[in-house]
């Protein structure tokens, strides 16, 4: 039954999720992919819309996916997004009341010494398997993506961006500057 | 203890606080932050400033959004469980309705031409804003030789092994857990 699955696979991606914004990419990634809920290049045009709106990325995220899954879209976002939520809400209820043995304890600092940078190689891994579906999307034969023009504007698009990302340009700004590119090109070549 | 009337007053405040935070953040998790502090703390003055810093750090060191665990955390200071209720049901709540609408806008236009062109530019454009994320939690993570292996492991194993991310954390959050177990042993003697 797909709305139980949303809500399961999204209550393991609430339950393994250490840290904000995109530290929950990695399992997203593997579970939309694994199920077949939707192709890597759906998923990065997503993060661009749950960029420009607000709210955090795992309720989009987990809203997202439930609509498009599900045959009642809104009970599928509905449960993906009780999944995505249940886990924090009990644990920080737990932690709530035993708030000063949490804190000083010992365990929850030395698991978050292993976990931090886990994350980052995850996400690395993670923006890797991005990086490929961007410059080399399945409709083009490997090599051959070098000649078309796609494959060096999207580099083109990607260096400027990252430039005006480390400059810290908002993301809105970023997102906007790619689409008219990405229309103005698209029309052109 | 409060009285019933009071607390479903402040379970009601705390369901709207949390719902213009949700309505009003974008980029979730740590944008929310000054939004909290404001609203939270100089406004409705229901925690303090230092309260702040600790909801940022048990975020830090607790599963799920930032957002999910701040909204619990607050609610149920200020109300105890239906408190934590109503200001997760505020903040998830905005994201989830703003997330429903486009879904069903992107389903009806995600095949025009001009939003397709826009998307591929786009989608190398979240490629530079992920990257930057990433280069941000590098940054934020302890430095030294444990955090290194760990991210060069968690990295290779899922990049090369394709070992499921759930149980690479798992194993990081154990080897996390054992390595500072050791170090701490080690200044004792």
């Amino acid at each position: 039954m797909i709305y139980l699955e949303l809500f399961l696979t999204f209550f393991k991606i609430g339950l393994f999720t250490f840290g904000g914004g995109y530290a929950m990419l990695p399992l997203i990634e593997e579970e939309i992919t694994a199920n077949g809920w939707m192709a890597l290049e759906q998923l990065v045009n997503f993060i661009a819309v749950s960029e420009s709106t607000p709210g955090p990325f795992a309720i989009n995220i987990a809203t997202y996916v439930g609509s498009q899954v599900a045959p009642i879209g809104v009970f599928g976002s509905a449960c993906a997004t009780l999944g995505v939520v249940m886990p924090s809400f009990i644990i920080i209820l737990i932690v709530a009341k035993i708030y000063d043995k949490f804190k000083n304890s010992k365990t929850v600092k030395g698991v978050m010494t292993g976990l931090k940078p886990a994350v980052v190689g995850l996400i690395a891994n993670a923006i890797i398997s991005i990086a490929i579906s961007v410059f080399f999307p399945v409709s083009l034969v490997s090599l051959s993506v070098f000649k078309t023009l796609q494959f060096y504007v999207s580099l083109a698009i990607f260096g400027v961006c990252t430039l005006l990302a480390f400059k810290k340009v908002h993301p809105i700004i970023i997102i906007l500057l790619s689409a008219v590119v990405g229309i103005a090109t698209g029309y052109l070549l | 203890m409060l009285k019933i009337k009071d607390k479903i007053k402040k379970a009601l405040q705390l369901f709207v606080v949390f719902f213009k935070i949700g309505a009003f953040t974008f980029g979730g998790g740590y944008a929310m932050i000054p939004l909290i502090q404001h609203e939270i703390a100089e406004n409705k003055k229901w925690v303090t400033e230092d309260d702040i810093l600790e909801i940022i750090a048990i975020s830090e060191s607790t599963p799920g959004p930032i957002a999910i665990n701040s909204a619990t955390f607050v609610g149920y200071r200020v109300c105890g469980f239906w408190g934590s209720f109503f200001a997760t049901l505020g903040v998830v709540l905005p994201s989830f309705l703003i997330i429903l609408a486009i879904s069903a806008v992107l389903s009806e236009f995600g095949d025009l031409k001009p939003v397709k062109y826009a998307f591929n530019g786009i989608r190398a454009g979240v490629l530079a804003l992920l990257f930057k994320a990433l280069w941000t939690m590098y940054k934020k993570c302890p430095k030294g030789a444990v955090s290194y292996i760990v991210m060069a492991f968690s990295f290779l194993l899922t990049a090369i092994l394709d070992i499921p991310v759930l149980y690479v954390l798992i194993g990081c959050a154990v080897f996390g857990l054992v390595t500072s177990i050791i170090v701490d042993r080690r200044n004792k003697t």
